[in-house]
Formats: structure tokens, C-alpha cells, sequence
């Protein structure tokens, strides 16, 4: 069961890991071209683990910022992940705390909306399950960015082989994934315009958070459907 | 890079594994302070993942150039129907042929 679980995890991250993989890469070329070794690189994505606040953070590395900016950065860009390990609290309540170490140490954006996708299925959210989604994924993420490093020259201009392209329709394919939702479309109308308005007058990386807060705020207060009426409880342990 | 340059770089790293991990456990910890959830409190939860990807996906949609928007046009439509595997590689397709087939 528990082995049935953990191939089943394989199998729906392994197109995630196809697609994160160019990323990985980029990511790994991007890092040595900023003054990080091989070591570094993957030292950094083994250690972080969160593809767009590594990208922010060689970014200001590259331009000898304070380090002190550099981890308020990528701790805004991840500000995300807050509202992630609040919402999939519900589903993993019966794993045990070393479980939940990891579990929350692998928590990247797909894994949280397979996770959220699995509990709405109505299928067990089992660690060996969670595992096998996040290993398939974890480990190909250090290869192609000890990949990347090595051979960043050959990646070239990631525009030229349109690799610019691939993270915007993938996070995009993971919104409509969520398209069942209450007040679905008006959380997305107001997040997205909040997004743009907030990169243009506040800048990046506060236009995720601000944006986010947005669509968050509108949902609190738009009226409540029926099924929202009984208050969840959940136990007080961590 | 010194070697003490370097090890200045490995605190840094490990100073934002360290910001990335409050991060992926700070909802849990403050969530699981609270015997219940009041009602509104689970309806903006509920929209929490619609909410965050759409700042990530709409201002590459703006600002990414209208080659990238087309792409994203495209893979809207492909993704109502599709799996995102799908989206992925006619986006694709639809950003390397106006790259280098219409331009």
C-alpha cells in the first residue's frame, strides 16, 4: 500500500519534474555566470529549494547586494509558502513531526496544489505518497542544476530556445486547476490587476505578495456559499 | 572568490534555505494555534492558490513581450481542454515559430 503510494507519487510528479527541469538548468548556468561555483549552485538549490527566489537571489549576489537584502528577498519571494503550509495543515494532520519536517522542507508550489488536488479527489494524503511526488522532482532539481553550471554556455540565450515562456503557462495551467473553486474567476481578475499595479508602482518581488493579499481579502469578503458554513476543526497539535 | 569571500556566500545560502523554511512552516505553526477556523478565514484559504499563481502568470502576460502573450493566448485555450503537459509544448510551439519562423 504504502510502496503503491509512493510509485503513484512518482508517477504525478514526473511531469512536473519534466517541466521544471529547463528551469533547474537555467538555473544552475545563471548561478555560475553570477560567481557561484557548481558546489554553490547546487549547494543552494539542495539547500533553498524554490526555483523563482533562487533566480532573485543570484540575481542580487551578481550585484554584490547586502547580504542582509538578499535573504529579505528571497523570504518575499517565498512569503507565498506561509499561505501554503496554513492551507494543507487540514491535510496532513496524521504525519508524525519528522514527517512534517520534510514535508514542509519539499513544500514547492506544484507539490502544494498536487496536495490540495489529491485531498479534493478524496484520495488518502499519505507521507509515502508526498514523498514520491517530492523525490521525483527534488532530486532531477540538483542534477540539472549541476547540469546547468557545467555546461551554461550551451544554454545560450534562454529566450532563442524559448525558455522564457515555460514558467508563466505552467503556473497558468495550475490556475485553472483550481477553476471548481468559489469565486474562482473574480479572485483571479483581482489578484492578477493588483499583481500588474503593484510591479509597476511598488516593484518586484512585492507584486506577488501584494497581489496575492488582494484576490485573499476578496474572498474573505464576498458572500459565503453553503458548504463554507460549518467551521472546520482542527486539532491543536504540531 | 577568497575562500573567506566563500564562505561568506555559504552563510548567505544557508541564511535563505533558513528564510525559505519559516516560510513553508509559518502558516502551519500560526494555523495549528487555532481550535477552530472561522468560516471566512477557510473561504480566503480556499483562494489562496488561485490567488497567488495569478501574480506569478499576469504580469508575464504583460510584460513579457506580445510573442509571450500569444503563447499564453494559446495555451489558455489548449489548458481548458488539456493537460498542462499540453499547454507547455504548443506554447511552446506557438512562441518558437513566431521567433523564428514570422520574425
Amino acid at each position: 500500500m504504502t510502496k503503491d503510494d509512493f510509485w503513484q507519487g512518482i508517477r504525478g510528479g514526473f511531469p512536473v519534474m519534466v517541466s521544471a527541469s529547463p528551469f533547474g538548468a537555467l538555473f544552475g548556468a545563471l548561478a555560475v555566470d553570477n560567481g557561484f561555483s557548481v558546489f554553490d549552485a547546487v549547494f543552494m538549490s539542495a539547500t533553498v529549494y524554490a526555483g523563482a527566489s533562487q533566480m532573485v537571489g543570484i540575481e542580487l549576489f551578481g550585484h554584490n547586494v547586502q547580504p542582509w537584502l538578499i535573504v529579505l528577498s528571497v523570504f518575499a519571494v517565498n512569503f507565498r509558502h506561509i499561505l501554503y503550509s496554513a492551507s494543507i495543515a487540514r491535510h496532513i494532520r496524521h504525519f508524525s513531526a519528522v514527517q512534517k519536517f520534510f514535508t514542509f522542507f519539499l513544500l514547492v508550489d506544484p507539490q502544494y496544489a498536487e496536495t490540495e488536488k489529491r485531498a479534493e479527489r478524496g484520495e488518502p494524503v499519505t507521507f509515502a505518497w508526498y514523498l514520491g511526488f517530492a523525490m521525483i522532482i527534488y532530486l532531477p532539481w540538483q542534477f540539472m542544476t549541476m547540469l546547468g553550471a557545467i555546461f551554461g554556455q550551451m544554454i545560450g540565450d534562454p529566450r532563442a530556445i524559448g525558455l522564457d515562456v515555460l514558467l508563466p503557462i505552467y503556473f497558468m495551467g495550475l490556475v485553472l486547476g483550481f477553476r471548481q473553486r468559489d469565486n474562482w474567476l473574480p479572485v483571479v481578475a483581482v489578484s492578477s490587476l493588483a499583481s500588474i499595479a503593484a510591479l509597476h508602482v511598488v516593484g518586484s518581488p512585492w507584486h506577488v505578495s501584494i497581489g496575492a493579499i488582494a484576490g485573499i481579502l476578496l474572498a474573505a469578503c464576498l458572500p459565503l456559499s453553503k458548504r463554507h458554513e460549518e467551521p472546520v476543526t482542527l486539532e491543536h497539535e504540531v | 572568490m577568497d575562500s573567506a569571500e566563500h564562505m561568506h556566500l555559504i552563510y548567505i545560502i544557508l541564511a535563505a534555505a533558513l528564510a525559505t523554511f519559516l516560510t513553508r512552516i509559518g502558516g502551519y505553526v500560526m494555523i495549528t494555534q487555532m481550535k477552530r477556523i472561522p468560516p471566512r478565514m477557510k473561504a480566503a484559504l480556499n483562494a489562496v492558490p488561485a490567488a497567488v499563481l495569478s501574480t506569478l502568470v499576469a504580469p508575464a502576460f504583460i510584460s513579457g513581450g506580445w510573442d509571450v502573450a500569444a503563447a499564453m493566448l494559446v495555451a489558455l485555450a489548449v489548458g481548458l481542454r488539456f493537460s498542462s503537459l499540453w499547454m507547455l509544448l504548443v506554447g511552446w510551439l506557438v512562441v518558437m515559430a513566431i521567433r523564428h519562423v514570422v520574425i
